[in-house]
């Protein structure tokens, strides 16, 4: 069977099951069963982006918490002013989704870019340092604004509204955030087979054979790299309006390293493996922390496992096999 | 002016506290090509291994060598569970790999010791100030922290410079399948630097332990500024470690000190206030991004 | 045939002027000056370690020189990087193959075509579905002899095949001049004589600059050969004027080429 079917059964599959589990779970009396779902979901789209340029691009970012945060915190603290009366900028504010979310994905690119350039300077370990490093800047700056909340972070007294669908309502939030998951995932698979997909594969594969072919290395990365960027601001929003709630923890280094494992753990390069990982990872946390609040003495020797064996994840082998003779 | 030089003595104080951190790691990937986050681990291991030490003994000198030993014997067992393993796999493994073990030996911690802070006592020898000159009286185990660092870096330097081992370590850094070909045995040089850096976190932890409170998230606190002083300095160098750590020393010091009464004198206290605490704890990472501008692989490239 | 095929076309594509390279104390490349004319093989040997795969990084553009100019096409493109030089033309094999291993062959010379202009921002156009494309790069493919093994992934390709991959990624993007990093390196005589064949054909299509040290490859294709040793250019000539000269002879050829 050919990559691209499979990719599309694989795909299909998920998104049955992601349509079907919550109705579902509704049938029982488990009341944590569509959050769970919603926080996979979003956690799904950070990791997506992620893949998008560890898988395709070999740049793996520790740094990706902090467009989490920004993402989130954008949308926070516009509606906090809104809600408190006042003027920013001398504009009075809203809490229309379609003006909010745009401007937070907005402030992501720009943080991307910035912070991709700088780290594109360089390769392997000083771009995992430095992603890593401005994560933490951005945490600090997060943790050092009292205004907002400093440490405790910042409450959100309602979600943003969107026109003729009640975010409010768990269950519209739940299908909103899976069709974006789903365009997001389609956005990202186009990408990958586009005429700059092939580029930027090439740059992972053979920088040297790339560059004598003409190609300026820094352009592609970057591009790709904002990409990445704006995707995992989404999920931000998307876990701002889910929780109602922003704090500091959303730019944690724990918070990019976890990112980093879900996408280890469902398969580089796939872009539907990270989807798996996200509800395995997410599933397991729910099952551990009900199990006993030292569940880290679990999870980091899994961890480990993952790095020592894990090479191809749950779906690399099945995803990226199948191709060629 | 006073507080001036009391500042730039805190930055050399931090500075020669981060180096004791940084050269461990920057010899680790200079030499194995390894990232490291454990690295964070050790020195909070050596930290306890030493404040429960001197708890337990009263003496300062068994709680220096707990906390070496300590941590000396974590890495070295880190080294040959997990990261011996990584050397050859794609950064992004060794990553993973090493935040499990920082997860788990937190969590471990935890369970052992508890989730309450410790804290040590100064030593007596160290107790009290010195008067450097009139109007400036400077703590002595602030002091006692820069002459160890300065003491190491020495060492380091002799060590690299001077000697078998050195020579092995600089040769190994050049070229691996070379040294490896002239029939020295990789595994041992491999763990003698991998435990070396760890035992100097251990020194680092057990110095830094009467001046901070001994916690569990006090090591990746300080690994993330560590990875931002090898990054300045040139990852893989020692001499760039060294530089990279003084210069962030001094940066974060005097930027605490100084930026709030600049700002303050400049704009509206509330703004200024706001303002002043976010760009004091970006500037070391504001420091990192000029650098990287200028020198994208540090000031010191240890490879061309 | 040497003699006509050099005052046949002796203007010069690609030249170098007094180049200098040094590591520390070491000159890797010492004063080289020499010069490709349009529709030679000019063939640079040498002993290991004389600096032959220095000057090609030069000469691409992947190392800074010390002193002296690289012109390409009459133009001096001495501060020019890597992938501006190959945009303007140059196109260049390596001595280990670089390629993208991923990749089948179909793509990997799609990937050469579409990158003429540096590559392009296109999200959404997908390259393997442009019939236009996929015509070019089969022409190549045939060109080079791999008709039959374009849906083959890079990775399972056989050394020789890789080795033509080279070629026909090179190639497709119409180069003005070739440099060709040992492209016999790790080749059996059956390989050999096949790339030897083939670059023959392609002799007068492409001036190129040949790095090799089968001297029978080298004899068999080369209109003028340049013999570099410890980083300079000790002589330059064609093969005939190569074979008899002794100071050649002595530092580099021995017995084996009499």
């Amino acid at each position: 069977m050919s990559r691209f079917n499979r990719f599309t059964l694989t795909g299909l599959v998920m998104l049955a099951l992601l349509i079907i589990a919550p109705v579902v779970i509704a049938q029982t009396d488990w009341s944590g069963g569509l959050p769970l779902l919603t926080r996979i979901v979003i956690y799904a789209l950070a990791v997506v982006s992620l893949d998008l340029i560890i898988g395709y691009g070999a740049l793996v970012s520790f740094g990706h918490a902090m467009f989490f945060s920004l993402g989130g915190y954008v949308v926070a603290v516009l509606l906090h002013h809104t809600n408190m009366g006042d003027t920013i900028f001398g504009w009075e504010g809203t809490n229309s989704a379609l003006l909010l979310w745009p401007l937070a994905l907005l402030a992501c690119a720009l943080l991307g870019l910035v912070v991709g350039y700088l780290a594109l300077k360089t390769r392997g370990v000083q771009f995992i340092m430095i992603t890593l490093a401005f994560a933490q800047m951005v945490y600090f700056v997060l943790v050092s604004l009292q205004y907002y909340g400093g440490d405790d972070g910042l409450m959100m007294d309602m979600r943003n509204t969107m026109p003729s669908i009640q975010l409010d309502d768990p269950w519209a939030f739940y299908y909103l955030a899976l069709t974006l998951l789903v365009v997001w995932v389609l956005f990202c698979r186009l990408i990958v087979n586009s005429r700059f997909g092939l580029v930027f594969q090439a740059l992972r594969q053979s920088e040297r054979r790339a560059v004598n072919l003409g190609v300026n290395p820094l352009p592609f990365r970057l591009t790709a790299f904002v990409i990445s960027a704006v995707g995992t601001g989404l999920a931000g929003i998307l876990w701002a309006n889910y929780a109602e709630f922003v704090t500091p923890d959303m730019a944690t280094w724990a918070k990019s390293g976890e990112f980093l494992a879900i996408v280890t753990l469902g398969g580089l390069g796939t872009l539907l493996g990270p989807i798996a990982g996200a509800a395995v990872f997410i599933g397991l946390e729910q099952i551990l922390t009900i199990w006993t609040e030292h569940w880290m003495i679990v999870m980091g020797p899994m961890l480990v496992l993952i790095a020592l064996f894990g090479q191809q994840g749950m779906l690399g082998r099945y995803l990226k096999g199948g191709r060629h003779d | 002016m006073i507080l001036f030089i009391e500042q730039l003595l805190n930055g050399l104080q931090y500075g020669a506290f981060l180096f004791l951190l940084a050269s461990g790691l920057t010899l680790v990937f200079g030499i194995m090509g390894v990232i490291n986050l454990t690295h964070g681990t050790f020195y909070m291991i050596g930290a306890y291994c030493g404040a429960l030490t001197v708890a337990l003994t009263g003496s300062f000198f068994m709680g220096l060598l707990a906390a070496m030993a300590g941590a000396g014997l974590y890495g070295l067992l880190v080294e040959s569970a997990v990261v011996r393993w990584l050397y050859n796999r794609d950064h992004l493994y060794q990553v993973l790999a090493t935040l499990g073990l920082i997860l788990f030996t937190n969590e471990a911690v935890t369970l052992i010791v508890g989730r309450a802070p410790i804290f040590m006592n100064i030593p007596d020898f160290l107790s009290g100030s010195v008067t450097l000159f009139p109007g400036l009286a400077y703590p002595l185990m602030r002091l006692a922290l820069i002459v160890v660092g300065l003491a190491v870096a020495l060492f380091l330097w002799l060590l690299v410079n001077h000697t078998r081992f050195g020579m092995l370590v600089r040769a190994g850094a050049d070229d691996r399948q070379m040294v490896d070909a002239l029939g020295v045995n990789m595994r041992w040089l491999y763990m003698s630097v991998f435990g070396l850096g760890a035992v100097l976190c251990g020194l680092a932890g057990v110095m830094a332990a009467p001046l901070l409170a001994v916690e569990i998230a006090m090591g990746e606190r300080i690994l993330i500024t560590t990875f931002v002083v090898i990054v300045i300095g040139g990852v893989g160098s020692i001499r760039g470690a060294l530089v990279g750590a003084m210069l962030v020393g001094m940066v974060d010091s005097l930027g605490r000190a100084y930026v709030p009464q600049i700002l303050t004198a400049l704009l509206p206290y509330s703004v200024a206030d706001t303002l002043a605490a976010g760009l004091v704890s970006a500037s070391i990472y504001v420091l990192m991004a000029f650098v990287l501008l200028v020198r994208p692989y540090g000031l010191f490239p240890a490879r061309s | 045939m040497t003699e006509a095929g050099v005052s046949a076309a002796d203007v010069s594509v690609l030249s170098l002027d007094q180049l200098h390279k040094a590591f520390g104390a070491l000159k890797v490349t010492d004063d080289v000056t020499l010069e490709v004319r349009s529709g030679e093989i000019h063939a640079l040997i040498g002993p290991n370690g004389a600096g032959k795969s220095t000057l090609i990084a030069q000469i691409c553009g992947e190392m800074r020189s010390d002193a002296g100019r690289v012109s390409f096409k009459g133009r001096d493109v001495t501060d020019l990087s890597a992938f501006k030089r190959a945009r303007l033309g140059l196109g260049r094999s390596f001595q280990t193959t670089q390629l993208c291993f991923e990749f089948s062959v179909l793509e990997h010379v799609i990937l050469s075509l579409d990158c003429m202009e540096g590559g392009s921002f296109n999200l959404v156009a997908n390259p393997r579905n442009d019939a236009a494309l996929r015509e070019e790069a089969m022409h190549w493919i045939g060109k080079v002899g791999l008709t039959g093994r374009e849906s083959r992934q890079v990775a399972n390709l056989a050394h020789g095949e890789r080795r033509q991959l080279e070629l026909a990624v090179s190639l497709a993007r119409k180069p003005h001049v070739l440099v060709l990093d040992e492209p016999m390196a790790g080749m059996g005589a059956e390989e050999s004589a096949r790339m030897v064949d083939l670059l023959g054909e392609l002799k007068g299509e492409y001036p190129m600059l040949l790095v090799e040290h089968d001297m029978d490859a080298v004899f068999t294709l080369a209109d003028r050969i340049s013999v570099l040793v410890y980083g300079r250019v000790i002589f330059t000539g064609t093969v005939d004027e190569v074979r008899r000269n002794p100071e050649v002879r002595s530092a580099y050829l021995g017995d084996e080429a009499c």
